[in-house]
């Protein structure tokens, strides 16, 4: 019973990841970036071009499964999977909203945040073997960056995750949703509701985590694992069919990851004056998708010691001094 | 039932790919099956009650350690994927101080009067390990996060040249 409970809402969630982040991300991706170059972006494929990723991807699906000749295929064929599946994995402890008398989400585990980093460094996981097993001298070195860039920015990233969990005092995120109920001022990004003054780490905390989640998810101005100038498409290059497309997935999915888990840290999850929860909880995520497509099409590509410069030398001290100064503000 | 059955497939899953971790003659390969082993733990640890634990074997082993690993083997020789020899002079040594090992444990095992008792599992995981580290064994605690930083330090003045 448990188990098919379990495989229903892993089924659930899938077809919600597909849909609404890979194949609606791709087509806000291209709409935003064709607005911002002055372009229509697509525009043929049903009203408004909405099913342009449709037919992308069955037009991927139907593509042949290409392995290099000299290709590890083991491992070749496994990083795609690994990458989408914990994409799809972080996923789980995102709570949507209250709806049908109870709050939505697969699972609120006490554990949430440690949860959601941990399946985030497998995706790097999924990535290295993928690059290493094409057998292509611009794959693997998109992967080592990759590599290199996704540790570098977990570390910021854990840090600035410090400041709601210290003012919330768990690390379930229906918690610290929970936590942030009440007015708007509640939110954490404005010091939730303690004294004023912890609003200043709230929103550096805010930054710092974005600017991370940019790098972890690989989205310009941070995208130097697949930067086409110099990689080609860096680890994917070798990839054909569905297998891309799953890369495409696990990278789309962890970018609205991270916007909806900014959400809940930060801007108050569901809550909000009005309108029902789920709604506000989905109008902040994309507001935050929205901001995240936008820096991407309008900032140049950093260069990559320029990226872990900003990484070891700016976020991560900055990221211990937060943890440091929320404490001593909160006791 | 339930127990044992998750019991045995995460011993499988955690003990095979150890085995073609000793035994595969591609490096990268073999530093790759590291990482079904340590998910393979985790899963131990779930079973066991402790999260905690758990995400940290995830985040820290999985997802630090494992990427590590392959990127410094992947940046070697041995990172094009040829095979390298199992077997050096030492395998007389290896295979006693295994032997012995195995017999320490089993001796261990033995000798323990099962089941074992086990103590109250505490309401949050997280909170019972940060107070027991900032209390009764802040000592530990402290000279481990100081072990760490030497050595952090001390790779830095190896791979700086120009001191």
């Amino acid at each position: 019973m448990e188990i098919l409970k379990a495989i229903v809402e892993t089924v659930l969630l899938f077809t919600f990841l597909a849909v609404v982040t890979a194949m609606l991300g791709v087509y806000l991706e291209r709409k935003i970036s064709g607005w911002i170059q002055s372009r229509l972006g697509p525009k043929h494929v049903g009203p408004q071009g909405l099913l342009q990723t449709v037919a992308d991807t069955v037009k991927l699906l139907q593509k042949e499964h290409i392995t290099p000749l000299n290709a590890d295929a083991p491992t070749f064929n496994v990083a795609p999977i690994l990458v989408a599946v914990a994409g799809l994995l972080a996923w789980m402890i995102i709570p949507f909203g209250p709806a049908f008398g109870r709050i939505i989400m697969v699972r609120d585990i006490n554990i949430g945040l440690l949860f959601f980093l941990a399946m985030a460094s497998l995706i790097v996981i999924g990535i290295l073997l993928g690059g290493w097993a094409s057998n292509n001298k611009y794959a693997l070195l998109g992967g080592f960056r990759s590599a290199a860039q996704m540790i570098s920015y977990e570390i910021p990233l854990a840090l600035a995750l410090m400041v709601p969990i210290m003012m919330a005092g768990t690390l379930s995120t229906r918690g610290i949703v929970e936590a942030q109920a009440g007015s708007i001022w509640n939110w954490y990004i404005f010091g939730g509701p303690f004294e004023w003054y912890l609003a200043i780490p709230g929103v550096i905390a805010f930054v710092v985590f974005l600017t991370a989640a940019t790098a972890e998810t690989n989205r310009i101005p941070f995208d130097l694992p697949e930067a086409e100038s110099e990689l080609v498409a860096g680890y994917f290059s070798e990839y054909t069919g569905m297998r891309f497309a799953l890369f495409q997935l696990g990278e789309y999915a962890e970018a609205f990851g991270m916007s909806a888990l900014a959400a809940v840290l930060f801007l108050g999850g569901w809550h909000g004056p009005w309108l029902p929860g789920i709604l506000w909880f989905f109008i902040k995520m994309f507001a935050l998708v929205f901001f995240l497509m936008w820096a991407r099409w309008t900032y140049p590509r950093l260069r990559l010691d320029q990226l872990l410069n900003l990484s070891w030398k700016g976020l991560v001290p900055l990221g211990f001094l937060l943890v440091l100064v929320t404490g001593w503000m909160l006791v | 039932m339930g127990e044992l059955a998750a019991f045995i497939i995460l011993s499988a899953l955690t003990l095979i790919p150890a085995v073609v971790v000793v035994t595969s003659g591609n490096v990268v390969r073999a530093a790759m099956s590291l990482i079904p082993s340590f998910l393979g733990v985790t899963g131990l640890f779930v079973l066991l009650g402790a999260e905690f634990v758990a995400g940290i074997q995830i985040l820290i082993y999985a997802g630090a350690i494992a990427v590590l690993i392959l990127f410094v083997i992947m940046l070697t020789e041995g990172g094009t994927g040829l095979a390298i020899r199992q077997l050096n002079e030492q395998r007389l040594p290896g295979i006693v101080v295994a032997g012995a090992l195995t017999a320490g444990f089993v001796v261990l095992v033995v000798r323990t009067a099962w089941p074992l008792a086990a103590g109250a599992l505490p309401a949050s995981n997280v909170t019972a390990i940060g107070t027991a580290f900032l209390t009764d064994f802040i000592l530990a605690f402290e000279i481990s996060s100081l072990v760490l930083l030497v050595s952090l330090v001390g790779a830095l003045v190896i791979a700086r040249k120009e001191l």
